[in-house]
């Protein structure tokens, strides 16, 4: 079906259901309840889940395939979004040219740095990325944005004034980014029982285009030239004996994830008209290598896994102070409940990124496929252990036979 | 095939809920029943503390969140009551707001625009809040208010200093209770002419971005209009961590005052490379040199320690200031947390009591009644003095501080000694003033969600 | 031609850290193929090693003093530092005043066993695993380290001034026959340069001159070659690592002074030190050094108002540029042995 085999079929089917679904899944606890704050289910997380999703998937086609390791990804996010907004500042709020434009914006950065990037392999090719992201950084936060020639309004970020022209914006649109005419802000709240959940129209458009480029990376990499990628990481040497230029195909994948970037970069200005600076700068690259490696590299579903954790961790696990912790373990005698809240203080809440530090850690050393591997891997453990058990039942059985 | 059916079945299910989401153009969460976004309807009203929780201004965002946090406290009634027992409008009767109980939530900006949208949006989407305060820098203030407006949300701006926060950019959702870079440049003025003599040769060292340049082209005028020379203006990356190579030009430049309107680590550095220089040691014109630092914080001043010594700059707020509201501040801040309160902190302390205050002046929480009720509002006992909140523009007026750094300081929180208190009629400008977005800067329709 | 000779003594100063930073990266890379990115962190620990110890020493009991008044309207508590108790208030505040040359012999035991520690505990893994991941395991490590000396000093930057000999400047302009004023420039920054440069002797002429050292330099040669011969190369190639360490820290020893230290710093000097690196050349000590010197010094020129006003934003650019040109071509670096990383 769709030119995929069975198994890619049912992880597309899982992955459709997932995306969905994410209202229900997200919101596991009442509103009301103590646990209501591991909730993810609100428009604005559940958004950047879908656009993170694209991004690293788009990250993983040149860095899970062909072994290189760009440090200046967010380059590319960060013109996709400054792309998408400056079409709603002069054209139009509708959200596909917009979205259009960045993919275009986001190809052409990355055939220009590509090319030269290319050129290099191993550590050189991550520093010549990163010093070209920094670049970008640079002059978007201060050099671009100088009263006489702004293109990027610097630190404030490029935002939608009143007094810009917008040529084709009409009265009966509504004044934020829409798909024709259907605001990306529009919100639908069921509520159950005692549980909300929320439709966004935002969300919706990010999970449907998470979908589309999920299963384009699925057809990538199934597909012969998927292959050739492969080639470049396992021993680029031997290919290229074998007569085939591997800088082509590296160059391929690098404007691919580039385009990825971009989309990601005009959905993130669709959902929330800003482009800031900050998208740009190494740390930001540097998270996205961290979402791929976390997930698990080189597989399908792990980038938009270690898209989710890192997001989650950011937006929910960052938000868990004291006052919480003494809430749970309010069972335990004062002077441990204290005890217990002094150690786990520096890991929690504002320390998220010292445990968002160590586990990345733990993934490296211990799980390289990351998250991907460990559930394959407690995956075998039961069904090692499941034999066993019915082995152990077959001995068992047989005396009383 | 069952794929094909069940990718017909997501479509279709898509569509319905953006049938549903046309059928019911609603903005953001927003109940039926209610006319504005995240009315309180339980027994609780709950606020957001969008304020830097890491990188490197969370110090500040830390000093944020503790005088927020005393804020709730006074307002639900517990504690000495702070400045609610000074405060000129007593309508706050300390039973929370409006009969509710104030909870709060947190977010981290990470002084980033786009983080602070994501944890501001949050709390607006998830957690309820009805009104976000803090944050510590302009770039993130702009960001943020601008959020809020289109949500529907009262924003209280936190630390910002950017002429635009009110001026290009402002907002009918946003209220801006701390100064701005062109009242530095009025407040300072006056004191730097009487300290330093109105034949001075200025030489600026700006950070390159937005607030930079706002408060260059502040300083830059308002010296000038005392007669000042300008001899050059030099922008410098933010990314800079050593500025010898801005500052050894200085002294060769004909140059007799180094101006540097820097902020936070920026700052620290370059004050201590230019003490480094001996700048401070020197004789140029025939004249001591001296250097002015138009923005200074307490973080700040502690970061730079000795080097700050005779340095004048100005400030929202210090907590030596001798009024009743000041005084009832600082000690309930100091006896719950041991330490004097910096003037980032008596501004989200005085912004949550004044939101609180207004709501309960006009009797709901609706933005659009808030913004009516602080629109215009004068007031006293808050810690500043005679404070007004001005209807055009959203900016607070009041008395501001000329500060220098202390010569013996008695300990780790008196570094900063006040020169002077600008009255505010000497920092007053129109709203339309060029350096705020001239006539066309407007506030906007007001915003309730709904 | 003042403000030529000013803005040199800028350059070396800067490139003083640049060379030792980056020196410290080629050895590892050079010894142990190892790409570390967390070395900009161990550059932070030096500093906090100068933090640290000027806190231990100015460590204060509380004296009651009845004249003044606290903010709170308490009489106030002044904090006495014991070293003044036991030395008497002179030498005292001379110890506290000279803690950061003291933190230097402080820093080199600490920084030697924290080098020891992540190799032996976490990089010995990494040798046969792609650079890839050594730079992901390294970069991991580099925001832990970050963020354990944030939680115990903060955000903030802690000021730790240079003894009160050294704080101010000196008119080199007079003794070059210029007019007074004319080349000021700090005692410090004087003497870091001068320390980087002895350490940068210091480790050169160990490597050249002691059989340790020429069997590490024969090991980076050939390490298969010099295990075969029986020699313990990974044992020397562990102290290499502390040594490295330790260069870094001693580069942030000396560099607290300058600006006050945060917890950031290092990931601020991280990419530059990889800059110089792969400019100076891949595991080459002396390109390093020069690359380090040079880049410094181009920096400074690129920020003279003149550079600036020809071209724009050309100060924010100018290390990724020479970072860009010089590995389109000449990807071995300054002085990278021919066929060493040169794809």
């Amino acid at each position: 079906m769709l030119g995929l085999n069975g198994r890619d079929t049912t992880l597309l089917v899982i992955v459709a259901a997932l995306a969905l679904l994410a209202p229900f899944i997200l919101n596991p606890f009442p509103t009301d309840s103590g646990l209501a704050q591991f909730n993810a289910g609100y428009p604005d997380l559940m958004q950047r889940f879908a656009i993170f999703g694209i991004f690293v998937i788009g990250f993983n086609i040149l860095f899970g395939l062909t072994g290189y390791l760009s440090f200046g990804h967010a380059a590319f996010l960060g013109v996709g979004s400054y792309a998408a907004v400056w079409i709603f500042k002069l054209f139009t709020y509708n959200v596909v040219p917009a979205i259009l434009f960045s993919v275009v914006i986001g190809a052409i950065f990355a055939l220009a740095i590509g090319f030269i990037s290319l050129r290099r392999s191993g550590i050189y090719f991550s520093i010549l990325t990163l010093a070209f992201a920094q670049m970008s950084f640079a002059l978007a936060y201060s050099v671009l944005s100088n009263p006489k020639f702004n293109l990027t309004n610097g630190e404030t970020g490029l935002q939608v004034y009143a007094d810009d022209p917008q040529m084709f914006h009409g009265d009966h649109l509504p004044n934020l980014p829409h798909l024709f005419g259907l605001s990306m802000r529009a919100n639908y709240e069921m509520s159950v029982g005692a549980w909300d959940f929320n439709f966004n129209a935002g969300y919706y458009v990010c999970a449907a285009l998470l979908l589309i480029m999920f299963y384009l990376s699925m057809r990538i990499f199934r597909s012969p030239f998927g292959m050739m990628l492969r080639a470049i990481k396992s021993n680029q040497t031997r290919m290229t004996y074998t007569g085939l230029n591997a800088r082509p195909y590296a160059l391929a994948a690098f404007v691919i994830s580039g385009m990825y970037a971009g989309l990601a970069g005009g959905l993130m200005a669709a959902v929330d008209p800003l482009a800031g600076a900050e998208r740009m700068q190494w740390t930001a690259s540097g998270e996205v290598v961290l979402m791929a490696i976390l997930g698990g590299t080189g597989t399908l579903i792990g980038p938009i896994l270690g898209a989710g954790f890192i997001k989650y961790f950011e937006n929910i696990f960052s938000k868990i102070n004291d006052n919480v912790l003494h809430g749970w373990f309010a069972f335990l005698p004062d002077g441990l409940e204290d005890f217990i809240v002094a150690i786990l203080h520096p890991f929690i809440g504002k320390g998220w990124h010292l445990t968002l530090g160590i586990l990345f850690m733990l993934v490296v050393i211990f799980l390289p496929g990351g998250l991907v591997e460990g559930g394959q891997r407690i995956g075998r453990l039961f069904r090692r252990k499941s034999g066993k058990d019915d082995a152990e039942k077959a001995t068992q059985s047989t005396p009383a036979e | 095939m069952s794929k094909s059916n069940l990718t017909r079945r997501g479509l279709l299910k898509t569509g319905a809920v953006a049938g549903s989401g046309l059928a019911l153009p609603t903005i953001f969460t927003a109940q039926s029943a209610s006319a504005f976004i995240n009315d309180p309807t339980g027994g609780t009203v709950t606020l957001g503390f969008n304020v830097p929780q890491t990188g490197p201004y969370a110090d500040e965002g830390n000093d944020e969140l503790l005088a927020q946090k005393l804020a709730v406290e006074h307002l639900n009634g517990e504690g000495d009551g702070g400045c609610l027992n000074t405060f000129s409008s007593k309508a706050l009767r300390g039973n929370g707001i409006l009969g509710k109980k104030v909870t709060f939530v947190t977010g981290d900006t990470q002084t980033k625009s786009d983080a602070a949208r994501a944890s501001a949006k949050s709390m607006i989407e998830k957690d309820g809040a009805i009104m976000i305060n803090g944050g510590s820098s302009s770039g993130v203030a702009v960001a943020v208010q601008g959020l809020c407006h289109e949500a529907g949300i009262m924003f209280m701006v936190g630390l910002s200093h950017s002429n635009d926060t009110t001026g290009k950019d402002r907002k009918a959702n946003g209220f801006r209770h701390f100064f701005n870079a062109y009242m530095s440049g009025a407040a300072l003025a006056p004191v730097l002419a009487k300290e330093m003599g109105k034949d001075r040769r200025a030489y600026h060292l700006t950070a390159d971005y937005t607030w930079g340049w706002t408060q260059e082209e502040s300083i830059v005028a308002s010296t000038e209009a005392i007669g000042w020379e300008t001899v050059n203006t030099v922008k410098t990356p933010l990314a800079s961590t050593d500025f010898s190579s801005y500052i050894a030009p200085v002294l060769n430049s004909g140059a007799d005052v180094l101006v540097l309107n820097h902020y936070g680590g920026n700052m620290v550095n370059s004050l201590t490379n230019a003490v480094q220089f001996g700048l401070l040691d020197k004789q140029v014109n025939g004249k001591d040199f001296k250097i002015v630092v138009p923005l200074y914080s307490e973080l700040m001043a502690a970061g730079a320690g000795e080097n700050i010594k005779g340095v004048l700059g100005s400030m929202n707020y210090n907590w030596q200031l001798d009024n009743e509201g000041s005084k009832a501040f600082v000690k309930s801040f100091g006896e719950k947390y041991g330490k004097p309160p910096s003037n980032s902190a008596q501004t989200c302390y005085s912004q949550v009591l004044l939101y609180a205050d207004a709501v309960e002046r006009a009797g709901s929480f609706n933005p659009c009644a808030v913004g009516e009720a602080l629109e215009g509002f004068e007031f006293d006992g808050l810690g500043n003095g005679p404070t007004l909140y001005r209807a055009e523009d959203h900016q607070c007026f009041k008395d501001v501080l000329v500060v220098r750094g202390a010569q013996n300081p008695t300990s780790q929180y008196d570094t900063l000694e006040i020169v002077e208190v600008t009255p505010r009629e000497q920092v007053m400008y129109p709203p339309n003033h060029p350096m705020f977005g001239g006539d066309a800067a407007s506030l906007g329709e007001c915003n309730d969600g709904a | 031609m003042d403000a030529i000779i000013l803005q040199i003594l800028n350059g070396l100063d800067k490139g003083s850290a640049y060379a030792l930073i980056a020196l410290g990266l080629t050895l590892i890379f050079g010894t142990l193929g190892v790409v570390n990115f967390a070395h900009g962190a161990l550059f932070m620990i030096g500093a906090f090693c100068a933090v640290t110890l000027q806190k231990l020493l100015s460590l204060s009991y509380v004296v009651i003093d009845e004249t003044k008044t606290d903010f709170m309207g308490n009489p106030l508590k002044v904090q006495a530092p014991y070293v003044e108790k036991w030395f008497g208030p002179e030498i005292g505040e001379a110890i506290i005043n000279w803690s950061v040359p003291l933190a230097i012999l402080f820093s080199i035991p600490v920084m030697l066993a924290i080098g020891v520690a992540v190799e032996r505990g976490l990089i010995k893994y990494f040798y046969r695993r792609p650079h890839a991941d050594q730079i992901l395991v390294t970069y991991g490590l580099a925001i832990v380290l970050q963020e354990i000396i944030k939680y115990f000093y903060g955000a903030n930057p802690i000021p730790t001034p240079a003894p009160p000999a050294f704080a101010g400047s000196v008119d080199l302009g007079v003794a070059l026959g210029f007019d007074p004023n004319a080349i000021i420039y700090p005692s410090w920054r004087l003497i870091y340069f001068a320390f980087a440069a002895l350490i940068i002797g210091g480790v050169f002429s160990f490597l050249q001159f002691t059989t340790f050292g020429m069997v590490v330099r024969a090991g980076m040669a050939d390490r298969e070659t010099v295990g075969l011969l029986g020699i313990n190369i990974d044992r020397r190639f562990t102290i290499m690592f502390g040594i490295a360490a330790a260069v870094a820290g001693l580069a942030g020893v000396m560099y607290a002074p300058i600006n006050s230290p945060n917890y950031h710093m290092g990931m601020d000097f991280l990419v530059l030190s990889f800059v110089v690196v792969v400019v100076g050349g891949m595991g080459s000590l002396p390109g390093a050094v020069l690359a380090g010197f040079l880049l410094g010094i181009l920096e400074s020129f690129a920020s003279t108002t003149w550079a600036t006003t020809t071209i724009p934003g050309i100060n924010q650019v100018i290390i990724y540029l020479v970072a860009i040109i010089v590995l389109l071509t000449r990807p071995r670096g300054l002085m990278g042995r021919k066929g060493v990383m040169e794809d």
